[in-house]
Parts: C-alpha cells; structure tokens; sequence
C-alpha cells in the first residue's frame, strides 16, 4: 500500500529533475545544429529552424581540435594509470599490511582530502617547476603517480571487504604479499578500480584549472582548455562554439555508458559463503 | 606424511591478548586430531600457528622432524581448508585446483622466464612438471568426484560442491598435514553428516595426518582418532572420544562434552564406617569404595558430577515397597521428548520427608516409552560408579584413574 503511494510521486520527482538536468544538454544538442542568426535572432527556440550539420566540420576546422584531442586522451590515460597504479598500492597497504603508525597515516591522508585545491596549488606549481615540468603535459599526469586521498579512500574500503581467507589461501599456495596484491586482489577488485579509473578519466577530462595553470603553449592545450580560447576568438559564432561544447561532451557519456556495467556490477565474493 | 610436535608456544596478540600459552602437543604420523573448544580457547590459533599464518611469540613448531617454527607457510609442506573454504572467486574450479601447483613449479611468467635463461635444464625439469599439472588436477577431481565441475566458477557451486572443491584443492599438493579450520560449520545438517563421513574415508584413504578444529563435540568425537579440549589457550585435556567422554580431567571437559551437559551438584563428603558419602541440601549419594581409593584431596567441600544417562528415574509409588539407600526424591519440572529419548528436568526435593527447595535441578536422560508428566514426583537412581568428584575451586576431577 504504502509503495503503491510512493512510487507515482518518487517517478514525478526523479523526472522533474531528469529534465532539469537534461535541458542544458538538449538545448547544447539543438543548438548545436541552428544557423549561428537563429541564435542572435531567437536564441529561445528549441528547434533549428534549418539542420545546419556543418556547424561540426567548421568547429573542427576552426581550431586545432584533433591537436586538443590528442593532448587531452594523453592526460586521461597517463593520469587514469598514474591513479590506478598508484591508489591502489597505497591503498592495499592501508587495508591489508599491519605496519606501526598505519592508521595515522591513513588519518593524514584522509585529511588531505579537506585541503581546497587553490590552498596547495601556488606550492605546487613552484614545485613542478622547479622539476622542469612547466610547459609539459606531465606536469598534469605526474602527480597522478602519488596517488589520490579520495581514491586510496575508496580503494581501501573495496580491499576491506575481500575476505582474509583468500588471501592466507594465496599464502599457502606459495604467492608473496605482491602475488597476492596482484593476482588475488586486482582481479576481485575490477568494479572498484573501474569506477577510479572512470572518475580519474572524466576529471582529467574536465579539468581546466590544472592545463590553465601549467600550460602556456598553445599547441599542448587539452579540449577543455582549448574550447575556452575558441570563446575568446570566437564569441559570435556561439553554433560553432556550441558544436565543439558537443563534441567535447560527447566521448565522456559514451564513456559512461560503456563503463556503467562493471561500474555497477556487484561485488564478485561470491563463491565465498556457502 | 609426518608428526607435527608443538614445544610450549606461546602466542600473544597485540593488546596482550594471550591467544595460546605454553602449549606442548604431539600429533602422530597419520594421526586425525581434533582441537575442541568454545569460540576463543585458542583452536584456530593453534591451527594457523602450525599454518604458519600466525607467529608464534615463543616456543617451537615441528613438522616431521624438520624445525619450521619461522618457515613460510608454502613451504611447511601442508594443506589448509578453510571455513568459508577461500575459493579464489576469480579462478574457476581446476585453476583453483591448479594454482598452488603452478606456483610451485615455477611461478610466474616472469620467474621461468628468468630461469630459462639462467638455468635451461632445471628450466625443462620445471616444464615437464608443469605439463603434468593439468594430469594431476583431473585425477584427484576423479577421486573426489568433482571432474565434471572443472570448468565452473565458484559462484556456480552448490555449498556441499563448494567443500568438495575445497578439499580437493588441498589434495591435489599431497601435502604432508592437512589442517582443518571448522570446514563443516557453513554447512546444513544433512550435508554435513555426509561430508563428516567421507572425511573419515578421505584420511583413511590418504592416511595423512590431519588436524582439525571445531567447536562441535558430535564432529570431534566421530571424527578424532583424539581430541585436544581446549579452554583459554590452554589444553585441558588430551585423549580419544571415550576418554574425554568417560574420564574428563576437569570440570570444564566434563561439561562442554555431551549434551545435554553433566549435572553439577556442590556439596561435602562425609566419611563413616559403611564409607564416604556426598551430602548436599536434597542429594546424597554413597560413593562406591572404588572411587573413594582414586579420590586424592584434603577438602571435603566437592562438586558432584553425573550423566544424564547415568542417573536413572522412576515414579516415586513403584518404589516405595523397596527403599534403596542411593535413592533421592524430586518432581519433574520440564519434560522434553527427543524421541530416541526424553529429557526430564528433576527438581531436587532433598529426601521424601522434606519440602522441596526446588534448588537444584538435575537433568535426567530416560526411556521415551514411560511416560512422565509435569509434576510427577519421581526417585532418582544414580549410578554412583559412574560419578565424578571435581574439585569446587580448580575444578579438577579428583576420581580420575590413572
């Protein structure tokens, strides 16, 4: 009875904000698409008034965006590794290795999470440059190899719950501490280490302070930062501006969709319990 | 195959939790040893210790009549199967199986490579054994009837199936003990009834030396060619199942084995010429000549002990033409039939001229085919030769032969 209530109005609400949400993205889409007048003339119409698709090779064409492709995918999947490797060691040392001081530390790196990004930020672009990574993608990627607060976090929880006995079973067919980290729990862990790699993939992808911050060359911005230059020259042809917002948008909701599986799968410890 | 002798370990936990202390065990070769206790006597620390999955604080473990008290675990040369059974969930059954024996023989891919290159021919000696593996495996799953799951994943097994997988893969490295860690307890009772059996068959089979923890005393008596009581770390007793069962070395023993447990009943012994007899508010009972020649305290204050089983009851109006001096009168509180037998909880009235006191109530095991009833006023007939005395204080049996 109770649920037969429930349901209708949980449905209304998870719509109404389904399309608050979704009307940005609609509007990019359509946008995207209208002759750039339609947009200066009646920028509240939702439907082009003409199908105008070579907005999307003159987006492509006015800026190098292959160049800003190619730097972004070398951010994403150097920092998406720089992660994984990274947390997940740290992390298997927090959930599984009793060393003194262990929970200590833990604490600390927890608290770094509290730290606001502008705090450590001038330290740290002293420090890169200092390293001679100014002007270089690795700035960006590298500091992904020390691993993350949120995903040693996320990790170690993940590490928690595989059973011990499969470890001290591992122990006895003869693995060392790094066989069972690497064939034991890597393997038990792929939802987990998806949704790292996920969240570390869609952060390189968005970020726009770090490539602001670091980059100075033009031919190693990423799309992100790259988009924004193209406003700057480009503040009238907002169609334009809007195909490429599109084409940006567009790999990451692939992405998502494609991940979303083992993102979502259970956690596979069954075959544990009898 | 091969003895494990254990030389006063001693493990203490962080937090100074003392797990097992000074602990001395032998277990023959070939032998099937039980380690039973509540949760928290230390069992399955002893168990991992001989594992090697814990460190012992001090002491000495011996496997055979190698020292292995700091060697890893792979290399003590056992098997464990564990209560949840730690079926690697990513493997399927013949990789679970095959595991242990590929790391042997070899390792990773990184390892042989390595070997190949430094050493070709011990390389082709780890190559024939690793193709044997796959032969290795698919004979013990024929034994062990599980060939045809070979190819499943765990998560696909049933619980019973799940075991079997468990224990072959513990079998197939022939190992020299097999140590048990609780293996049945996640199964049902018809299930485990079956798999009790063909543990039997398996240690007859293999006649390896096993050693086994659980917390189930119908397991550990069926099972154990002896049985270790365990109590806080430390060992209670050591003997087989109708030693502990018959001649418990303390109070402890004698209540933990059996079900329903012993009867314990304070009271004095009190000697005089026809000999020694135990008196308490509402029992007495003479103690039989041969068991006041074991008996060995100065203190009269005791604690008696007797079986359900040996204590006999009968309705009080068929006896009372006959009157036995070892007979005590009460009324029955609780009738439990069990169907092989009945349960009747017997408050103790303290002799038939006495009101009850109803403070102490004795469980008597009785034929199911007289019928009790709530109230009835019985005798109790105790088979005084089957009685304990145990010491209030340590709770040592004083009677203990030997």
């Amino acid at each position: 009875m109770k649920r037969d209530r429930a349901t209708p109005l949980a449905h209304t609400v998870v719509v109404a904000s389904a399309i608050i949400f979704a009307v940005p993205i609609i509007w990019m889409v359509l946008s995207s698409l209208k002759p750039g007048t339609q947009l200066t003339e009646d920028p509240y119409s939702l439907l082009p008034v003409r199908w105008q698709w070579s907005n999307y090779p003159d987006a492509i064409s006015s800026m190098p965006y292959l160049r800003y492709l190619r730097n972004t995918l070398v951010l994403c999947i150097g920092s998406v590794i720089g992660s994984v490797l990274s947390c997940s060691v740290a992390a298997y040392a927090f959930a599984r290795i009793r060393w003194r001081g262990r929970n200590i530390l833990f604490g600390i790196v927890i608290a770094t999470m509290l730290l606001p990004w502008h705090v450590t930020m001038i330290p740290r672009f002293l420090l890169l440059r200092e390293l001679g990574l100014y002007n270089t993608l690795a700035a960006l990627i590298v500091p992904t190899f020390l691993g993350d607060a949120f995903f040693i976090f996320l990790l170690r929880q993940f590490f928690l719950t595989i059973p011990e006995e499969l470890s001290e079973a591992g122990r006895l067919d003869g693995l060392s501490e790094w066989g069972i980290f690497s064939r034991i729990i890597i393997p038990l862990s792929k939802p987990a280490l998806t949704t790292v790699a996920l969240f570390q993939f869609i952060a390189s992808w968005n970020d726009f302070n770090g490539p602001l911050l670091y980059l100075s060359d033009p031919q190693k911005f990423p799309l992100a930062y790259g988009l924004e230059q193209f406003i700057s020259s480009y503040a009238d042809q907002t169609n334009l501006l809007l195909a490429a917002a599109t084409l940006f948008t567009l790999p990451i909701v692939l992405l998502f969709l494609l991940a979303q599986r083992t993102f979502l799968e259970g956690i596979a410890t069954t075959g544990l319990k009898g | 195959m091969a003895s494990v002798s254990i030389e006063g370990v001693s493990k203490v936990f962080a937090g100074n939790v003392e797990a097992v202390r000074d602990l001395h065990l032998e277990i023959h070769d070939q032998e099937f040893l039980v380690l039973l206790g509540p949760s928290g006597c230390g069992k399955s620390t002893t168990l991992r210790l001989i594992a090697g999955l814990e460190e012992v604080t001090s002491g000495e473990i011996r496997i055979g009549d190698r020292e292995v008290t700091h060697v890893a675990p792979k290399d003590r040369d056992i098997a464990m199967v564990f209560q949840n059974y730690a079926l690697y969930p990513h493997m399927s059954v013949y990789k679970n199986m095959a595991f242990g024996l590929e790391l042997r023989y070899g390792g990773n891919w990184f390892h042989r490579t390595w070997k190949r290159l430094t050493s070709p021919t011990e390389f082709a000696e780890v190559a024939t054994k690793r193709r044997g593996i796959r032969d290795e495996v698919r004979q013990t799953a024929q034994v062990m009837e599980i060939e045809h799951l070979l190819d499943r994943m765990p998560r696909q097994l049933s619980g019973g199936e799940r075991q079997r997988v468990a224990l072959g893969r513990a079998t197939v490295r022939h190992p020299a003990v097999f140590l048990f860690d609780e293996p049945l307890s996640n199964l049902d009772a018809k299930l485990r009834l079956e798999m009790r059996k063909e543990l039997s068959k398996l240690h007859q089979r293999l006649e390896t030396t096993m050693v086994y923890v659980t917390h189930d005393q119908t397991e550990a008596m069926t099972l154990g060619d002896r049985i270790v009581v365990m109590e806080g770390g430390e060992v209670r007793q050591i003997g087989t199942s109708m030693e502990v069962y018959d001649q418990p070395a303390t109070k402890f023993v004698a209540g933990f084995i059996g079900s329903p447990p012993m009867n314990f009943v304070s009271g004095k012994l009190t000697r005089a010429d026809d000999g020694m007899r135990f008196v308490s508010p509402g029992l007495e009972v003479s103690i039989p000549e041969e068991k006041e020649k074991q008996f060995t305290s100065g203190s009269d204050e005791v604690l008696l002990g007797i079986r359900p089983e040996d204590m006999t009851v009968q309705k009080h109006s068929t006896v009372q033409d006959h009157p036995n001096e070892t007979l005590n009168f009460g009324d029955i509180s609780l009738v439990e039939p069990l169907g092989d037998s009945t349960l009747l909880y017997v408050e103790i009235a303290g002799g038939s001229s006495q009101p009850k006191n109803g403070e102490i109530t004795l469980i008597s095991k009785a034929d199911p085919r007289t019928k009790f009833e709530q109230g009835d006023r019985v005798a109790l007939d105790i088979a005084s030769e089957h009685l304990h005395l145990f010491d209030p204080e340590s709770g040592q049996n004083l009677t203990m032969r030997g």
